[in-house]
């Protein structure tokens, strides 16, 4: 069943989204949409078919499908039979949206759960219906055998609600857990599970036949721009309607520094965002020169410190008689989502309720934030999420969430918002900027004696990562409410047996506290490529220093069997021994993951252009659910990776972000692509399965310098390694 | 205002617009196709391109009125899933997208550039693509499915 299908037999959501119908049974009857309800996870429908209800959802890597392969093994029906509905709020729990490439462990255990339990029920129903003990029944393809007669889960359930309660832990988002009684399969058991099976979105993106958020049309809809300040945290003096009295129909909303167009042609707001003449008051330059930035993040006061790792005496080592001490600094700039379209969102309040289609990848709290700003109770709010124009963290599809929730309210019309270009660059929120302290210290036989590892930098969450209280939206802060900086960081994710070990982090003061385009949030792997750009080239800096082959360096001291393995599948896969100059590897672990990359780069000296001509990666997630969409998720990681070590550094002066468009923040084109993506799968049916959406992208900015220091023998600590810093560097050398 | 009349994949259609309204507010809004794409307004990006008389252009920076008495390809002109163009085969096959939402660029540019060149190498694709935008790094997997077509069209 795909989405279309669904949508044919259902009557429901996306093609005149003028009439939302939750997907889910008809008649009355219906439990409460609460995690203690199997009805929240399940339904069949009288055919047969089977709905589950997912909480996060799918960012275009094909989440759904595992899912769908999760439900049917557990439940035995084909793979075909089952449809995934994410991310609507009036269909589906809170599980904390598309979060921390938790997808497969942490969402669809629940799912694999409550299928379980449904096919216990079921197969308990079926027992006394054919009155034969449950254990001599068995379930093809959703219908119960016995030893005389069978039955069907559409005669026995279709149409009809569970009514049944599972354990429900009391927790909302990512810890949100369920226990029921039932036992899921053991993987020797897995018949549609590992398999691999094509994705579900595809063909209509390939086709044209349907759509994503920015084609929700709601009749009698306005269009909005919303105005950002031109520079951070400007407040409104004053704004001269009469500048766009010619465009028909345009009027402009402000509430304090909130400031946007609404009219019934998307091409006159458009005119009139442009047109509108708005006096801002600006701020006396409160960002550092962009070439001090480094210097003023070494130099800033530390707002909190934390020590994550904390083993032997460090200072014992570095003290000791005789070591070599070797010391790096590694620095990363901001970076922005830079989405592939602007973020978009429709909302239309009527008779006291919001209903808001937005591509947040957590619509749930999209509902919450929505029902804070408008002071509607949250049940009175339904988020929506449709497919976005890409998403890797907390980007501008929060803001544009509430933006066009409260323009619907003042207007009491639906209000379609969309950013224009520099909305999704200039002002998404970024990943942090940060320096890196490695220090270490080798003893005469070129053992590490002492490793430390400090990340300084800003928060990565300056603004939460989710939409749920106004005070993290600009619409929140333009009308004064002052955001709660979480203060947070990170620390290398390894397993080496270094015996005076230190890792930590420190967080700086932001520069601005409201409206500012260079807070912070989290960008897929938040800190992840930040931290390992430093400490994966350290490693090669340290197996120089000994005198060791990096591969063979990093098999010495890593303690974790799974993350040894995994360098030991690259280095084979790779030929590492005999690939010659040019390549680097990195490896890291990610909660649960283990990932080493190889890269092997080509260096063009006269202009500085790097070329990561291959990768190879060995990737071990534990049990492989869905191999084929596993692979590109990967390759995804890689490319997108290799574009932020590269190209990606938002640019800015004293009170303006300078990068708003693709020729001011440059990402990887295809020439720049690499030529080949070599996969090493290994799957651990034993062990519960680890998320795959954001691991790889962590190893590829360290691969690609150590490659490039192979290849050149420069060391590049800045990135991103773009041609200017690397003819530069090239120069210097 | 003043009306512009062309056709869009087959059928022949009307707008009233200023003449500097870009085709593709035409095409979204008063038309009320989902194909192609806000990306950038910029022409920097690729997500708006569709063909003008079997050429590749940017639609977010085309006037309309450059687009009178033309012919308008969209992606969903350019095959069905009845009857998919090979790419868009190749696509499918592949599972190349995963946002998806710079799809028209890629599929719609190469389009125009297998017509020209069926056996284009490499390297002239890569040259060909230049410019276009895939934020999800989906370009080894659109480099696969791009290959597999070509071997079809032979």
């Amino acid at each position: 069943m795909d989405r279309r299908e669904f949508l044919k037999t259902s009557g429901a959501l996306v093609v005149s989204f003028a009439a939302p119908v939750t997907p889910v049974l008809a008649q009355s009857g219906k439990p409460p949409l609460v995690p203690g309800e199997l009805d929240s996870w399940i339904a069949v429908l009288p055919n047969g078919n089977v709905q589950a209800f997912f909480g996060k959802m799918d960012m275009g890597q094909g989440l759904d499908v595992a899912v769908a392969q999760i439900v049917a093994e557990e439940l035995d029906v084909g793979f075909d039979k089952v449809a995934v509905f994410m991310g609507d709020t009036g269909s589906s729990c809170n599980q904390g949206g598309a979060s921390g490439s938790t997808g497969v462990s942490n969402g669809a255990r629940l799912m694999r759960r409550a299928a379980a339990e449904a096919r216990r029920v079921l197969v308990d129903r079926a027992a006394e219906k054919l009155g034969a003990p449950a254990a001599q029944l068995r379930v093809e393809d959703g219908i119960v055998m016995g030893p005389q007669g069978k039955t069907t889960y559409a005669e026995l359930i279709g149409g009809r609600y569970f009514n049944h309660k599972v354990e429900w832990n009391k927790q909302t988002g990512n810890p949100m857990d369920i226990s029921v009684p039932a036992k899921p399969k053991a993987p020797a058991e897995y018949k549609v599970v590992g398999k691999p099976l094509p994705r579900r979105d595809v063909a209509w993106k390939v086709f044209g036949t349907d759509g994503f958020v920015t084609d929700v049309r709601v009749p009698g809809m306005l269009h909005a721009r919303v105005i950002r300040p031109p520079r951070a945290a400007c407040k409104v003096r004053g704004i001269d309607e009469s500048s766009i009295k010619a465009i028909r129909g345009a009027r402009v909303i402000r509430e304090k520094d909130f400031v946007a167009v609404v009219a019934p042609k998307e091409w006159d707001a458009v005119r009139a965002a442009q047109k509108l003449k708005v006096d801002w008051e600006p701020l006396d330059a409160p960002f550092p020169a962009m070439d001090q930035l480094y210097d003023h993040i070494r130099g800033a006061k530390v707002v909190k410190r934390q020590d994550e790792v904390k083993k032997g005496d460090i200072a014992a080592g570095f003290n000791a008689p005789g070591v070599k001490v070797v010391e790096a600094q590694y620095e990363w700039p901001f970076q922005s989502h830079a989405s592939m379209g602007p973020a978009c969102a429709v909302a239309e309040v009527k008779d006291g309720s919001c209903t808001v289609w937005t591509g947040s990848q957590k619509p749930h709290f999209v509902r919450d934030g929505v029902a804070r700003l408008l002071e509607l109770p949250p049940e009175k709010v339904r988020a929506i999420w449709v497919t976005g124009p890409g998403s890797y963290g907390r980007n501008d599809a929060g803001d544009a969430a509430l933006d066009a929730a409260y323009l619907s309210k003042v207007t009491g019309k639906p209000v379609r918002v969309q950013g224009m270009r520099a909305d999704g660059t200039a002002w998404d929120p970024k990943g942090p900027a940060c320096v890196h302290r490695a220090r270490a210290a080798l003893d005469r036989s070129g053992k590490v004696v002492a490793y430390e590892f400090i990340s300084k930098g800003f928060s990565r969450q300056h603004i939460a990562t989710n939409e749920s209280q106004p005070a993290d939206s600009l619409i929140g802060q333009a009308m004064g409410v002052a955001p709660k900086p979480n203060q947070i960081f990170g620390t290398p994710a390894e397993s080496y047996g270094f015996e005076n070990k230190l890792l930590g982090w420190e967080t700086i003061p932001q520069f601005v506290e409201h409206c500012s385009p260079l807070r912070t949030s989290h960008f897929r792997d938040p800190v992840g490529p930040e931290i390992h750009f430093g400490s994966e080239q350290f490693i090669d800096e340290l197996a120089q220093a000994a005198g060791e082959d990096p591969v063979a360096f990093r098999l010495r001291y890593l303690t974790e069997p799974r993350h040894a393995a995994v360098v030991k599948a690259v280095a084979e896969k790779s030929g590492w021994s005999s690939l010659g100059k040019g390549k680097g590897i990195a490896f890291a672990e990610r909660n649960g993951t283990a990932v080493a990359v190889i890269a092997q780069v080509e260096v063009d000296r006269a202009s500085g252009r790097v070329w990561a001509r291959k990768f190879w990666v060995a990737h071990d997630c534990g049990l492989i659910i869905s191999p084929e969409i596993l692979r590109t998720t990967i390759e995804g990681n890689v490319v997108q990776g290799l574009s932020r070590t590269l190209f990606e550094e938002v640019r800015f002066d004293r009170d303006s972000v300078l990068s708003v468009d693709w020729a001011s923040y440059p990402i990887l084109d295809m020439g720049d692509a690499p030529e080949s993506i070599e996969v090493v799968l290994i799957n651990h049916p034993e062990i519960a399965p680890s998320g795959a959406g954001e691991p790889t992208i962590r190893v590829i900015p360290a691969a690609v310098a150590n490659a490039f220091f192979s290849a050149t023998g420069v060391r590049l600590r800045r990135a991103p390694l773009n041609p200017e810093r690397v003819k530069a560097a090239l120069l210097r050398a | 205002m003043a009306t512009y009349r062309f056709t869009v994949d087959g059928k022949r259609v009307s707008v009233d617009a200023q003449p500097e309204m870009p085709l593709l507010y035409a095409l979204r809004n008063d038309l009320g196709l989902n194909n192609p794409h806000f990306g950038c307004g910029l022409a920097q990006c690729g997500a708006c391109t569709v063909h003008l008389d079997g050429e590749p252009v940017r639609s977010c920076v085309l006037p309309v009125s450059a687009a009178a008495n033309k012919k308008v390809t969209t992606i969903a002109g350019l095959g069905t899933p009845e009857k998919p163009h090979p790419l868009q085969a190749a696509y499918v096959a592949e599972g190349v997208p995963q946002c998806g939402y710079c799809i028209n660029g890629w599929v719609m540019t190469a389009a125009a550039a297998l017509k020209k060149n069926p056996k284009a190498s490499d390297a002239e694709l890569r040259d060909a693509l230049a410019g276009l935008k895939c934020r999800c790094g989906t370009h080894v997997a659109i480099m696969r499915a791009i290959k597999r077509a070509q071997n079809e069209m032979v």
